[in-house]
């Protein structure tokens, strides 16, 4: 019998997703024995035209990681749906916009005027901005088409699981590739579509060991800016901790290693609107009954949207701000 | 046709709710704009649902509650108070003016204050016209999406 067919893609990414996967250590020899690897350009050489030729739903699963954010990632987007039995958004940005849809914040143009012209390391005479096409002596070449608003491969095309976390965490991705071996060897039913696979129902704070207490927030301050009690929950220390609005599954490494959680794993179950959620669980311990001394507490929320976002701006509510 | 804002009302059960009503058996008047919504307490009111109704077509969420210290859960409705300055902070980061959100404490004995919130706030809407959420969804044959582009490819 031949070998089901396992293919890897990158969109707007910055290629973590694709190390977590090799970081699997010993199992990805699981991997390359169970599966034919048929498309993977962060580790193999294969070109567009070899999965065009493929025929359609050819492909057993597709780990699709990365946001859309350009012509070439929707045509590969479209190309893996139609060519694959399962897709999997893989990671923060293909299931929740992750980091790169930060840039909904922005107009396209703004960033390209800023990359390209205003940043302070550049150095750039000629003042070039890319351009889609380019004409040369030898004929015109072209590069994708950026969009101005990041997506998610689910507000694209038909996506049947999820994988979160920037990036998954290694033990959660072989404990994917297990169920997925166990499930295509022993054909056993699929777990029932959007499920969210490599992740639990509850949130971070439960796989917190810090201790906690009845929260009371008077102001609310940066990681550097204090030493953190090693056992002490963050939030009540007043450093903003997206644990309450967060996933579990990645055995809260951050916070065990004295880092605030940053919303990785993205929405829990039940929720709609990530960082909805934590503006509702944060708000509500700010320790004060005076409208003015909340506005106080309230302005020394650096950055709000980058911080109840950082992960899924285009997977939530507004999805890009309106500029 | 002149513009009619759409607004989303949360009201509390127990003080807002009652005083709608109020304003109703006494025959106030006040404009139709505001669709109403009964929550338990201004408490319930997750950001999310603000959000949402933006997203969903909404101009404007009104939100009513109990007078400090009158909440019949003790601090429900300072949970709220707390929570819409952070969600109005939100919304003028992403682009949208905060001021179509609004917070009210309206008591059950208060008839005529809910009708000169409601008037008061339905015209603040109007003055402000219609959010429009720019490239909320996704179009397939347009991608790229700037509007301009949208709009030269659609002419």
């Amino acid at each position: 019998m031949a070998k089901p067919k396992l293919a890897i893609y990158w969109a707007a990414a910055c290629g973590g997703c694709d190390i977590a996967i090799l970081d699997i250590e010993a199992k990805i020899l699981d991997v390359a024995d169970f599966f034919d690897v048929v498309f993977w350009p962060c580790a193999m050489d294969f070109k567009y035209a070899d999965v065009e030729a493929m025929e359609d739903k050819s492909i057993t699963l597709t780990l699709f990681n990365g946001a859309i954010r350009s012509d070439e990632n929707f045509h590969i987007a479209k190309l893996l749906r139609q060519k694959s039995v399962v897709l999997c958004a893989f990671g923060s940005c293909a299931a929740d916009g992750g980091i790169p849809s930060l840039a909904n914040l922005f107009t396209l143009d703004s960033i390209l005027d800023y990359v390209y012209l205003q940043a302070p390391s550049l150095d750039n005479p000629g003042k070039t901005i890319p351009q889609p096409t380019t004409k040369v002596p030898e004929g015109e070449i072209t590069i994708p088409r950026l969009w101005n608003t990041v997506r998610t491969l689910e507000q694209v095309v038909d996506v049947d699981y999820l994988i979160p976390g920037c990036p998954p965490q290694s033990d959660q991705i072989a404990a994917v590739v297990d169920a997925v071996i166990d499930i295509l060897k022993n054909g056993k039913p699929l777990p029932p579509k959007g499920t969210v696979l490599g992740a639990t129902e509850k949130s971070c704070c439960d796989e917190c060991p810090r201790e906690r207490n009845i929260k009371k927030i008077t102001k609310f301050i940066r990681p550097y800016e204090i030493i953190a009690e090693p056992n002490l929950c963050l939030m009540e220390q007043g450093i903003v901790c997206l644990g309450p609005a967060t996933r579990s599954g990645c055995g809260a490494k951050c916070v065990k290693a004295g880092m605030p959680c940053r919303g990785c794993y993205g929405k829990p179950i039940n929720v709609r609107d990530q960082g909805a959620k934590m503006i509702s669980a944060l708000a509500s311990v700010i320790d004060s009954t005076d409208p003015e001394e909340i506005d106080k507490i309230i302005a020394t929320v650096a950055d709000p949207v980058g911080t109840f976002y950082r992960f899924t701006l285009a997977d939530s509510f507004l999805r890009r701000a309106q500029v | 046709m002149s513009f009619e804002p759409k607004i989303l009302g949360i009201l509390c059960n127990w003080c807002s709710y009652t005083g709608a009503d109020l304003a109703g058996t006494a025959r106030m008047k006040y404009p139709a704009n505001m669709r109403s919504v009964r929550v338990m307490c201004s408490g319930r009111v997750d950001p999310g649902f603000i959000l949402n109704a933006l997203r969903s077509g909404a101009d404007g969420v009104l939100i009513c509650g109990c007078h400090p210290g009158d909440c019949h859960y003790v601090e429900g409705n300072y949970k709220c108070m707390r929570r819409i300055p952070l969600t109005k902070k939100l919304l003028a980061d992403m682009g949208i003016d905060p001021r179509r959100l609004r917070l009210e404490w309206v008591s059950a004995s208060e008839g005529a204050r809910f009708q000169s919130v409601v008037t008061g706030f339905t015209e603040e809407i109007r003055t402000l016209g219609p959010l429009e959420l720019r490239e909320l969804n996704f179009d397939a044959e347009h991608p790229a999406g700037t509007a301009q582009e949208i709009s030269a490819a659609a002419s």
